[in-house]
């Protein structure tokens, strides 16, 4: 019983979630010349951060600014810009801010490169663990103090 | 060694705590700008108060001077407006407005109303100058020299504290500057 509640419950939470995302995203009435131009200009607002609303892409958010950047970013596809045209014109004016893909760059080596060295660290190190020769504790004699400890526990059995 | 060894996990941890700490401590919304140094960016608009009078950048005077980005919309420009009146009473620089994403019947209305403490305000109905200037958001102030170079955004109100601390010792330097290279061009 308990269980099924719960169940709903998750199912109302997410369909509230879901509808509720469709119902905030923009709707831009903007008509495109052909199928790729509309891939493009949607794939650059899904790259752009909305610089007012720092967690929404321009694809995501409402506030006037994000929009005018929508239109810019129509304007220069109509006049047939380049993509990376594009990026560089936000860049210029926002910063490397805008992206949610930053650009390798000196400043930027340790985003793109520090998973990746953590991980060749880690390998080292678990190759020098398991290379490491097993101490043979089981192979040594005893000392003579041993073997009389063990008499003495034997004898008190 | 080896306990030098054991340690390193804690070191890591701490340093990487110092690092999140200070994050905490950051405000998000400063961004740097991509135009310090760069010329301002030409621009001809109407103005808010004359429909008919095209503004382009050869109307800023030579001084220094200040782009104020403002709306009716924004409350934080309200905030600001009678200090930026008291600014304007000033002949170390001179202020010009950018009417962002705004109606301009409400906009001439608040300026016969609250005081127009512009040189003209350019009515950027599209916003076309302000994503050239990089605006996010109102109000937004430029300083700009002599040279019409963009020498600073400051985006937030304007208040007598904000000017001590952020603007006064950059328009007196910028004056330093200006006076030192009338000078060494007077004598050459």
């Amino acid at each position: 019983m308990m269980f099924s509640k719960l169940l709903i419950a998750a199912c109302l939470a997410t369909v509230t979630l879901f509808s509720s995302s469709v119902l905030a995203s923009p709707v831009d009435t903007y008509v495109f010349k052909d199928k790729v131009t509309e891939i493009r200009f949607n794939a650059l607002n899904k790259e752009l951060r909305c610089p007012k609303c720092q967690n929404q892409n321009l694809a995501d958010s409402n506030s006037p600014i994000a929009a005018d950047l929508r239109r810019e970013v129509y304007d220069m596809l109509q006049q047939g810009k380049a993509d990376m045209e594009i990026v560089d014109f936000m860049v210029s004016r926002y910063g490397e801010f805008v992206l949610y893909r930053p650009r390798v760059s000196s400043l930027t080596y340790l985003l793109w490169y520090g998973p990746a060295g953590l991980l060749f660290i880690g390998v080292i190190v678990v190759v020098i663990i398991l290379r490491r020769k097993p101490v043979k504790n089981a192979q040594k004699p005893l000392s003579n103090d041993q073997k009389n400890k063990l008499d003495q526990i034997l004898k008190h059995k | 060694m080896g306990k030098l060894i054991r340690l390193i996990p804690l070191i890591l941890f701490i340093a990487l705590g110092a690092i999140l700490f200070r994050g905490l401590s950051l405000n998000p919304t400063e961004l740097p700008s991509a135009l310090i140094g760069k010329k301002f960016p030409e621009f001809s608009l109407h103005s808010v108060l004359n429909a008919e009078r095209t503004v382009t950048t050869a109307d800023f005077k030579s001084g220094i001077k200040l782009v104020n980005v403002w709306g009716t919309w924004c409350p934080s420009c309200r905030y600001e407006h009678e200090y930026l009146n008291e600014l304007s009473q000033t002949n170390r620089f001179t202020i010009y407005g950018l009417n962002y994403d705004d109606q301009r019947v409400d906009a001439a209305k608040w300026l016969t109303e609250l005081g127009n403490p512009y040189q003209f305000s350019a009515f950027d109905e599209e916003g076309k100058l302000s994503v050239n200037l990089g605006v996010y958001a109102a109000p937004e102030t430029f300083v700009v020299d002599h040279s019409n170079i963009i020498r600073k955004r400051y985006a937030g109100p304007l208040t007598p504290q904000v000017w001590q601390n952020e603007f006064e010792p950059l328009i007196a330097q910028i004056e330093a500057e200006f006076l030192a290279s009338s000078t060494s061009k007077g004598s050459q």
